[in-house]
C-alpha cells in the first residue's frame, strides 16, 4: 500500500509538470483557437536561453529576465509574421504552420545557445524530504514538491490575471467570440501579442523546472508530446482542466508503468517496460472514444 | 506555344473524362516516364540507392498521407508507424508463408497495415481535428512499441531489427542497385495511378465532401463510417507498401525505432510542400524534401567558407531542421497548395504565353 502511494504521489507530482506544459498549449487555444505544436519547443527555447545566458557569464535572476524578453518577443514575432498572415485560413493549416515553427525553434535555438545537454542549477536539490521518509516511509522528493508548488502559484496567478485584470477580461471576451470582442473596441491583435507573451511566460517556467530536473537538452521538446493527451482530457479551452489531467496522466502512467508489465510478462513472457511511452495516448484515445470533448472541455455543436 | 489546348476538341465522354485529358501532358508524361526507365543507362550507384530509390517510396508513402489528410480531410501524425507495419508485415510473410511471392506477401503488408489503419481509425468516427492527430499519436507510439517488444514480430531478433529477405519474382533475383530502382518505379507507378483514378471517382469525391464539411456530406447522404474508414484502409495500404519497399529495397534491415515520429512529420511536410491533395504534389514534395538536406550538405560549407564563419557538422543539421520549419510556415502563408499549385499555374501561364490578357 505504501508502495502504491509512492508511486502514486509521485506520478501526481509528475503530472504537475505536465499540466505546466499543456496551459500553455490552453492560453493560446483559448485566446486565438490556434493549436500551439510549439509550446513544447518554447519550453526548450526558453530554458536553453536561460542556461546559454548564464554561460555567458549572467547572474540567474538576470538569465530570467532576459530569456523572457527572449521568449515575449518571440511570441510577439510568431504572430506578427506567422499567424497574423494566416488568420481565416483552416485550423489544420495554422496547426501545420506551428508544427513548422516548432522545426524552426528547434534548428534556431540550439544554432545561438549551443546544443550539448547541460544542467540548470535553480538551487533546489532533487532528494527525498526526512520528514516523508521517516514517518511515513515514503520516498518523496523534494524537488518535485517545489515543482507543485510551482505549478500551483502559476494557476492561481493566471486565474487572478484572468478574472481581475483589465487584459484578462478583453482575453476572455476574445476567447469568447472574436468578433464581437472586435466590434466592441478591443484591439485583436495586441491581444494575441499578449497571449502569445503570456504563453511564452508560462513556457520560461516550465522551461526552467524541466530543465532543472532533467538537464536542459533536446529531449525538452518532448514535453510537447506528453502534453497531449493531458489537453485531450482536460479540454482543450479549459485551464483546471489542464491541472487536472495532468495530474490523471501523471499518475496512470507511473502506475501503469509499475503495475502492467508483470501482468504481461505472466502473459506472454519477455520484457515490456516503456509502457509510459505510449500509455497516455492510447488512455486520452479510449477516453475521447466517450467524451470527445475533454473532461472540461465546451460541448461543440456542428451547424451545416 | 508549346501548352496549348486550342483545337483539342473532344467528341465522346470518354474522350473528356481521360486522366490525362491534354494531349501535351500525355505526351509530357510518356517523355517523364521514358526519362525514368531510361535513367539507369546513366545514373551511378549512389544515385539510385541514396537517391531514386527512396524519392519513390517516400513519395508513395505521401501518396498515403495526401488520400489521408488532402482528400479525407483526416490528420494523421502516425505514417511512420503504418509504414512499420507494412515492413514488419511483409518480413513475417516472407518468413512464415512457405513460397509465398514477394509481390503477394507486398501485398498482404498493405492489407495488414490497412486492418490496423482502420483500427486506428476508428476514432475518426467520434472525434476530429487536433483530437485526432493526437489519436494518431497514439498509433505512432504504441505501434513502435509492439514491434520492439513483442519478440516474435522480428523472429526473436535483438532490438526488434530485422534484415528483410531476398527480393526473387519468378526466379529472378532483385538484388542489384537498378533492379531494385525499376522494381520500385514499376509498383510505385501502378499505385500511383490506381490513386488518380480513385481520387476522381465517386469515392474520391465522397473523400472530398467529408473532407470540406462532413455535417453537409452526410447531409447530402455520403455514410460518413464507410467513407472515413475506407480512406484510412486505403491510406494505410499506401504506407504499408511503401514500407514494405522501404524495408525490402531500400535499407534491407530496420529498426522500430526507426519509424520515429520525425519520419512521419517528414512525410507531412512533404505533403504540405508538395500540395496538400494532390497527386503530383507528392512526388514533387519528397524529391523537394529529399534533395534539400542534400543541397545543403554541399552547399552550405561552401557558403561559411566564402564569409568565413566557424563550421561544423552540428550546425548544417541545424540549419537543416530550421530550413523545414521556415519552408512549411513559408509554404503554408504564400502558396497553401504547395508546388503542386504553382505547377499548374506555370501550366496556366504557358497556355497564354506569349499572348496574355
Amino acid at each position: 500500500m505504501n508502495f502504491f502511494l509512492e508511486v502514486l504521489v509521485g506520478g501526481l507530482l509528475s503530472g504537475v509538470m505536465y499540466a505546466l506544459v499543456a496551459l500553455g498549449f490552453v492560453m493560446i487555444y483559448k485566446a486565438s483557437g490556434v493549436f500551439n505544436f510549439a509550446q513544447g519547443a518554447m519550453v526548450y527555447l526558453a530554458a536553453l536561453s536561460v542556461v546559454g545566458i548564464m554561460e555567458w557569464g549572467a547572474p540567474l535572476w538576470l538569465a530570467v529576465v532576459l530569456a523572457f524578453s527572449i521568449m515575449t518577443a518571440f511570441g510577439i514575432a510568431t504572430e506578427k509574421f506567422v499567424l497574423r498572415k494566416l488568420v481565416n485560413q483552416p485550423p489544420i493549416a495554422l496547426f501545420m504552420a506551428t508544427i513548422g515553427l516548432a522545426f524552426f525553434i528547434e534548428g534556431l535555438a540550439p544554432m545561438i545557445f549551443g546544443s550539448e545537454p547541460r544542467a540548470l542549477d535553480l538551487g533546489i536539490v532533487d532528494e527525498p524530504i526526512p520528514w516523508i521518509l521517516d514517518n511515513w516511509n515514503m520516498v518523496i522528493s523534494k524537488f518535485d514538491l517545489v515543482a507543485a508548488g510551482v505549478g500551483a502559484v502559476l494557476v492561481a496567478t493566471l486565474a487572478l490575471f484572468f478574472q481581475f485584470t483589465r487584459v484578462g477580461r478583453a482575453l476572455r471576451a476574445v476567447a469568447d467570440d472574436h468578433q464581437a470582442a472586435l466590434s466592441i473596441g478591443i484591439p485583436l491583435q495586441n491581444i494575441w501579442a499578449i497571449v502569445w507573451g503570456v504563453a511564452g511566460f508560462v513556457a520560461l517556467v516550465a522551461g526552467m523546472m524541466w530543465g532543472a530536473r532533467n538537464g536542459v537538452q533536446f529531449a525538452l521538446t518532448f514535453t510537447a508530446l506528453k502534453a497531449l493527451p493531458v489537453l485531450i482530457l482536460g479540454g482543450f479551452t479549459s485551464v483546471p482542466g489542464a491541472i487536472v489531467g495532468g495530474l490523471i496522466i501523471g499518475a496512470s502512467e507511473k502506475l501503469a508503468e509499475i503495475y502492467i508489465p508483470p501482468v504481461m510478462e505472466g502473459m506472454f513472457g519477455g520484457n515490456f517496460g516503456g509502457i509510459e511511452g505510449w500509455f497516455p495516448y492510447v488512455l486520452a484515445l479510449l477516453f475521447l472514444l466517450v467524451r470527445p470533448e475533454g473532461l472540461f472541455g465546451e460541448k461543440h455543436i456542428d451547424r451545416v | 506555344m508549346l501548352y496549348r489546348e486550342a483545337g483539342q476538341f473532344k467528341t465522346t465522354y470518354a474522350a473528356d473524362q481521360q486522366l490525362f485529358p491534354i494531349r501535351q501532358d500525355r505526351i509530357g508524361l510518356m517523355l517523364l516516364a521514358v526519362a525514368f526507365f531510361g535513367v539507369p543507362l546513366f545514373a551511378s550507384e549512389y544515385w539510385f540507392s541514396a537517391i531514386l530509390i527512396p524519392f519513390l517510396i517516400f513519395a508513395l508513402a505521401a501518396l498515403g498521407l495526401n488520400i489521408l489528410t488532402g482528400y479525407a480531410g483526416q490528420l494523421s501524425l502516425g505514417t511512420a508507424a503504418f509504414m512499420a507495419v507494412g515492413a514488419y508485415a511483409a518480413y513475417n510473410f516472407q518468413l512464415r508463408v512457405e513460397g509465398i511471392p514477394i509481390l503477394v506477401s507486398f501485398i498482404c503488408a498493405g492489407l495488414t497495415a490497412a486492418g490496423v489503419g482502420i483500427l486506428f481509425g476508428l476514432p475518426s468516427l467520434r472525434i476530429k481535428g487536433f483530437y485526432l492527430a493526437v489519436a494518431t499519436l497514439a498509433a505512432q507510439f504504441f505501434i513502435v512499441w509492439c514491434l520492439t517488444k513483442f519478440p516474435w514480430l522480428s523472429n526473436h531478433s535483438s532490438s526488434g531489427v530485422i534484415s528483410a529477405q531476398d527480393v526473387v519474382i519468378l526466379g529472378f533475383n532483385f538484388d542489384t542497385p537498378v533492379s531494385k530502382y525499376l522494381l520500385v518505379l514499376a509498383i510505385v507507378s501502378v499505385m500511383a495511378l490506381a490513386a488518380k483514378n480513385l481520387v476522381r471517382s465517386s469515392t474520391g469525391r465522397a473523400w472530398m465532401a467529408v473532407r470540406d464539411m462532413d455535417v453537409a456530406a452526410s447531409v447530402i447522404g455520403i455514410k460518413l463510417m464507410p467513407t472515413k474508414l475506407l480512406a484510412f484502409a486505403v491510406s494505410s495500404f499506401y504506407c504499408g507498401v511503401a514500407g514494405a519497399l522501404y524495408a525490402f529495397c531500400y535499407l534491407g534491415s530496420v529498426e522500430p525505432d526507426g519509424f520515429s515520429l520525425d519520419m512521419s512529420f517528414k512525410i507531412l511536410f512533404m505533403i504540405i510542400i508538395g500540395g496538400v491533395g494532390s497527386i503530383l504534389g507528392c512526388f514533387l514534395g519528397a524529391a523537394f524534401i529529399l534533395l534539400l538536406p542534400i543541397f545543403l550538405d554541399y552547399s552550405l560549407p561552401a557558403v561559411a567558407e566564402l564569409f568565413g564563419l566557424p563550421f561544423s557538422n552540428a550546425t548544417v543539421s541545424h540549419i537543416q531542421i530550421l530550413m523545414f520549419g521556415a519552408l512549411i510556415m513559408f509554404f503554408l502563408i504564400v502558396e497553401p497548395h504547395g508546388l503542386a499549385r504553382l505547377w499548374q499555374i506555370a501550366k496556366e501561364k504557358l497556355r497564354l504565353w506569349p499572348f496574355p490578357h
